[in-house]
């Protein structure tokens, strides 16, 4: 008999989005209601890959030095190639000063200017100085003080270390998730009167990724096989940063401190593509421009791994500035490569790194099952959402205050919901979790012997991902990854788990993940041979200019048993039309 | 060492009541990193092995596990640094395995939470209604930013002697954070926590080995901490020092989501950016 935990509010994924919600719910409710919330990870819950976020995140702190929302609001727009609603970033942008201050006042040590102002500094696309960093560990630091100010409040528990395995929604209301206790490898369901889908990206189903292993998109998996829309999934972000040759994080804030991009000719190459911003170009532009000295030649080749790379050069910036606002980067340079980037280039190229597309969600981070009605109960917030704050471009120094804006937002919703809802459901879905546990345990775990392997077919997914759907992309290329994501799907159902013991079984864990994976590649995948235009961060060499009069859109798929079924709908254009994006 | 070399592993595996070294022969293609290698072990010759991990950048804190004799993160130990053609792996000491190189971590978790780890302030509103950020100096945030790199990986009490001794001893991680909030400028809760650490099994516990300053991947240095409040606790006793008035913010409180913040957006093409 499944085990049953019965709380207010359910919040899936531990990162900033989560922990943010968790602490305006805490900080609404201060025993009023006595709320009581579950947080839930599949790690521990100071683990969550938002610790690895790097380089800064941005809020206008200063107006009077020149800076304006106007002026953050556009960037922000003008970043995503006119694919953002507008409505959602001008309140996104009118939230974030309040948030780098909370932050500050709950312990981070954001750098400090000598007049003792917060510090900020230049990341790309933007028109002023305005992401604000803790050294290059922003997102570590960010996490530190939410998971440590939480430890004050009694009305939540934690639940290290369990793998969300499906939703439960029953007549247009949300009941609650099942999940998998990984210590025991008993299946638990965590009722609740709200949920919150915070899982993050799935930087993991490229070969080549800056994103921690846990990055599989389960969030995205769970949400699409509940039968509720993805959006904008085709649009991923690869940064131009990643160190060769396994693809981890350089910061654009190496960039943002005045670091070059060069080729193998020791020439600035990005001259040729935003003359005005040169290495500061938003992300997508930059990641073109390297695949293209790439294609072209001027690349150089990794030894090891024979990959072609470009360098970035910090050299001129110093040991005393590097030291003070990069430290991490140049440990990861020491220790992946034993190189010391005050000395000497570091080897990157494009790198998996940020999902823009997510569970579609309206401006206040409510789940929407359609164009129109919205899931009871249930909200999404931070990269597993799609608000759409980014659109088909993120800015570099805008994930992490999404996390933190949106976090605080559905936090803020959810409290009042509850202060609505105070009746108790006792009802328990028994059905539906009998019949997932039997999916699981019977369907997966129960087969003795032949099957297909777990490791396999990740390796095959993630190669043809990294060949075929990438920075640049052609219906060719589209329709062999199709293809072949359709094979592997079919050879998924006969899936094998070699680990029989209940304790910790990792294998069965990854074999969950790789069926949240696979659906999601074939969304993505879909969605980006679809859309027959390039616009932000979706190239296609075949449609190469961005064409508003038919996709200036938003897609939206749906699972169907014989794949993912697309339909379009309008963005919200309130503040700018859209003009030619030129840096 | 190049590419097409071999190494052998051997991991010492535990599964819930059998404990044994298991050996792996394999090659080091694609192989830079302990934790790497336990991958690939795990993909190609043993889906049953059991270990965490992240982030791969020594920032998650998950892969900590005893690696030739001493606590490291897998993660940040490379194969070539080792310069040993078998790479032995354990689970963390001090901690009770679950299985293979995973351990338990509660004691971890619980004692950390003792120590208050997060700003007090006598007016606690001020936290979340203030309307700018305290005012802190670039060398008043010096004061604690070592202190605050801690990844809670486990393995300064993986290392700690004290700890095998006493495991009711808080332990240098929580040590080391009840320093870290002690030492902020923002913070207010100077007395109250230094009685929570002022114990037989706290602060007067630790001999002073410094072996946690050594293991620890981020350069914490518990140790440090350590002897640093044991100055702060004797000024406390002395009536030297009394109390700890935090960085101040003088103007007045105000609420967030105002519905200023949250209106709809101006009309359209109200003022172009650039």
């Amino acid at each position: 008999m499944t085990e049953v935990m019965d709380f207010d509010v359910v919040i899936v994924g531990s990162g900033l989005a989560g922990l943010r919600a968790a602490l305006q719910i805490m900080k609404n409710d201060e025993g009023k209601l006595g709320i009581r919330v579950a947080i839930i990870s599949k790690l521990y819950l100071m683990r969550s890959h938002s610790v690895s976020a790097e380089g800064g995140t941005s809020a206008v702190l200063y107006p009077e030095e020149g800076d304006s929302m106007e002026l953050y609001a556009w960037d922000t727009i003008k970043g995503s190639d006119f694919l953002a609603d507008q409505d959602v970033v001008w309140r996104f942008v009118n939230l974030a000063t309040d948030e780098i201050r909370l932050l500050e006042r709950i312990g981070l040590p954001w750098n400090r200017r000598k007049d003792g102002k917060i510090e900020q500094r230049w990341f790309g696309g933007l028109s002023f100085p305005r992401a604000t960093y803790a050294q290059d560990k922003s997102g570590f630091f960010m996490m530190r003080a939410l998971y440590d100010t939480l430890l004050q409040y009694d009305n939540w528990e934690r639940f290290d270390e369990y793998f969300v395995t499906s939703m439960v929604i029953e007549g247009g209301k949300f009941k609650g998730f099942t999940a998998i206790e990984l210590k025991t490898g008993k299946m638990v369901f965590f009722k609740g009167k709200a949920g919150i889908i915070a899982t993050g990206g799935n930087g993991q189903l490229w070969r080549i990724t800056a994103t921690a292993s846990s990055t599989t998109g389960d969030g995205y998996g769970i949400a699409y096989m509940a039968g509720l829309p993805l959006e904008d999934m085709e649009f991923v972000q690869f940064h131009p940063t990643g160190l060769v040759p396994k693809g981890l994080l350089i910061t654009e804030a190496a960039r943002g401190e005045g670091g070059y991009l060069i080729n193998a000719e020791g020439e600035r190459f990005m001259k040729r593509y935003a003359p005005s911003k040169m290495e500061l170009a938003p992300r997508d532009i930059v990641s073109r421009a390297e695949m293209m000295e790439i294609a072209q030649g001027r690349a150089a080749t990794d030894k090891v791994s024979g990959l072609a790379h470009l360098w970035i050069d910090l050299r001129h910036l110093g040991k005393e500035k590097i030291e003070k606002k990069l430290p991490m980067i140049r440990e990861l340079g020491l220790k992946n490569l034993g190189i010391d980037l005050a000395e000497a280039p570091l080897p990157v190229r494009p790198t998996a790194h940020y999902t823009m597309g997510g569970i579609r969600t309206d401006i206040d981070g409510k789940v929407l099952n359609d164009g129109h009605g919205s899931v009871d109960g249930l909200w999404a917030a931070g990269e597993s959402a799609c608000v759409s704050v980014h659109g088909s471009n993120r800015l570099g120094s805008n994930s992490t205050i999404e996390c933190l804006v949106y976090g605080a937002i559905v936090g803020d919703g959810i409290y009042k919901y509850l202060e609505q809802h105070r009746d108790k459901d006792t009802a328990l879905p028994k059905e539906r979790v009998d019949s997932e546990e039997n999916r699981i345990f019977n369907g997966i775990l129960g087969k003795e012997s032949g099957g297909e392997d777990v490791y396999q077919i990740k390796n095959e997914l993630k190669d043809t991902m990294e060949s075929n759907v990438h920075v640049y992309r052609t219906e060719e290329g589209l329709r062999t990854a199709l293809v072949k994501i359709q094979e592997l799907k079919k050879r998924y159902r006969n899936i094998r788990v070699d680990d029989h013991r209940p304790t910790l079984n990792y294998n069965l864990q990854h074999a969950l993940e790789l069926g949240f994976m696979l659906e999601q590649a074939e969304v993505v995948t879909m969605g980006a041979y679809l859309r027959k235009e390039s616009r932000g961060a979706h190239a296609r060499l075949d449609y190469k200019v961005r064409d508003d009069q038919h996709w200036l859109v938003h897609s939206l798929a749906w699972y169907t048993p014989e794949g993912p079924q697309f339909k379009y709908i309008p963005v919200n254009i309130t503040m700018w039309k859209p003009v030619a994006r030129v840096y | 060492m190049n590419g097409s070399d071999e190494i052998i592993l051997r991991v010492r595996r535990f599964d819930g009541t059998r404990e044994w070294w298991q050996s792996y022969q394999i090659g080091l293609t694609g192989v830079t990193s302990v934790l790497d290698l336990l991958n690939k072990v795990r993909e190609e010759k043993d889906h049953t092995l059991a270990f965490r991990q992240s982030c791969h950048m020594g920032t998650c804190g998950s892969c900590g596990m005893v690696i030739n004799g001493k606590p490291r993160l897998a993660c940040q130990t490379n194969i070539s640094e080792l310069d040993a053609g078998v790479v032995n792996v354990e689970p963390m000491h001090n901690s009770p395995v679950i299985k293979d190189l995973v351990v338990g971590l509660d004691s971890l978790i619980e004692n950390h939470k003792k120590v208050k780890p997060y700003i007090i302030r006598g007016k606690k509103e001020e936290i979340f209604y203030a309307p700018r950020e305290f005012e802190v100096t670039q060398e008043g945030t010096t004061q604690f930013l070592q202190f605050d790199y801690c990844i809670m990986c486990n393995l300064c009490i993986s290392a700690c002697p004290t700890v095998t001794i006493d495991p009711l001893f808080l332990g240098p991680q929580a040590l080391g954070q009840a320093f870290r909030y002690l030492a902020d400028p923002r913070d207010e809760g100077w007395a109250e926590r230094l009685e929570l650490v002022d114990d037989d099994h706290g602060i007067w516990r630790c001999h002073f080995a410094g072996a946690c300053s050594y293991v620890c991947p981020k350069d914490v240095d518990p140790a440090k901490a350590i002897q640093l409040m044991k100055k702060e606790l004797l000024k406390k006793r002395l009536l030297i020092r009394r109390g700890k008035k935090g960085a101040e913010i003088t103007e007045p409180l105000q609420p967030h989501f105002t519905e200023e913040k949250l209106t709809a957006a101006p009309p359209l093409d109200f003022k172009r950016g650039d």
